[in-house]
């Protein structure tokens, strides 16, 4: 199977580029990063706040069933270009990993079929490595706090 | 030390991808190795040596060559590394493909 999602992350660098293909006209994909409705759907977390425009301001949160905040997130857009661009800083609050910088590039590549290109820079290329190994722990909280839900549910 | 990280490092080279991907079909002895490489005979034994010292590459003596084959197990752990990272992120934009495309046939 082809892989639709590439991650490309250079030896000792501080940066990482994520590219993906989409069955989806420009405008649309666009559309899934500037609406907060939409926004909250794929991403799977409560938008607090996302101000779509130059010096706009955003905020995520995800609580598990309990109510428990289990993931806090904020940043400001630099650069808001529909159907072109957006540049916007990432910080994951109390955590360790810093602010990182984000470059949001879409491109429109047939009518029906669009490409975006993330290239993200962290502080520095420790940071980058420990934000690459995440996941794992994160696969297994999500799927703990899934179980949970089951599980209080059952009650 | 940070053996996972050292691992990381060392196949994120271009020229130690090359090799790997060189040793992954049959061993090859490090001469035969960098006879494939416009770059210099100590260059590529340093690459050989990293590779080694973080065990994606395995020596085999015969006679009195040194033969160097890849560490499956070991390769499998690296992909293991990047992979979730990559999975997470694939898994978020078939969501976003999903959504979209239920929204465009909505309109």
């Amino acid at each position: 199977m082809v892989q639709k999602t590439k991650i490309s992350a250079e030896d000792g660098q501080q940066d990482l580029v994520i590219t993906r293909e989409f069955d989806l006209p420009l405008e649309y994909l666009f559309k899934a990063y500037a609406e907060p409705e939409i926004v909250e759907q794929w991403m799977g977390t409560k938008v607090l706040k996302l101000e779509s425009k130059k010096h706009g301001g955003w905020q995520f949160e995800t609580k598990d069933a309990k109510g428990n905040v289990v993931f806090k997130a904020n940043g400001v857009i630099h650069e808001f270009s529909p159907g072109r661009k957006i540049t916007r800083t990432f910080e994951m609050e109390n955590t360790p990993f810093g602010v990182q910088l984000e470059v949001y590039e879409f491109e429109q590549l047939t009518e029906d079929s669009s490409k975006l290109t993330m290239h993200v820079i962290y502080e520095s290329a420790a940071q980058r490595d420990q934000m690459l190994q995440l996941p794992f722990a994160q696969g297994i909280n999500m799927a703990h706090n899934r179980l949970q839900d089951i599980v209080s549910k059952l009650k | 030390m940070n053996l996972r990280r050292d691992v990381f490092q060392a196949i994120a080279d271009p020229t130690r991808r090359a090799i790997l991907m060189l040793v992954a079909s049959h061993s090859m002895t490090a001469g035969a190795i960098a006879s494939n490489f416009d770059t210099a005979r100590p260059t590529v034994s340093k690459h050989l040596q990293i590779l080694t010292e973080c065990e994606l590459l395995g020596q085999k003596q015969n006679g009195r060559e040194i033969y160097y084959h890849i560490n499956a197990k070991k390769m499998k752990e690296v992909a293991d590394f990047i992979e979730p990272f990559r999975q997470m992120w694939d898994e978020r934009f078939n969501k976003l493909e999903a959504i979209m495309k239920n929204y465009k046939s909505k309109k």
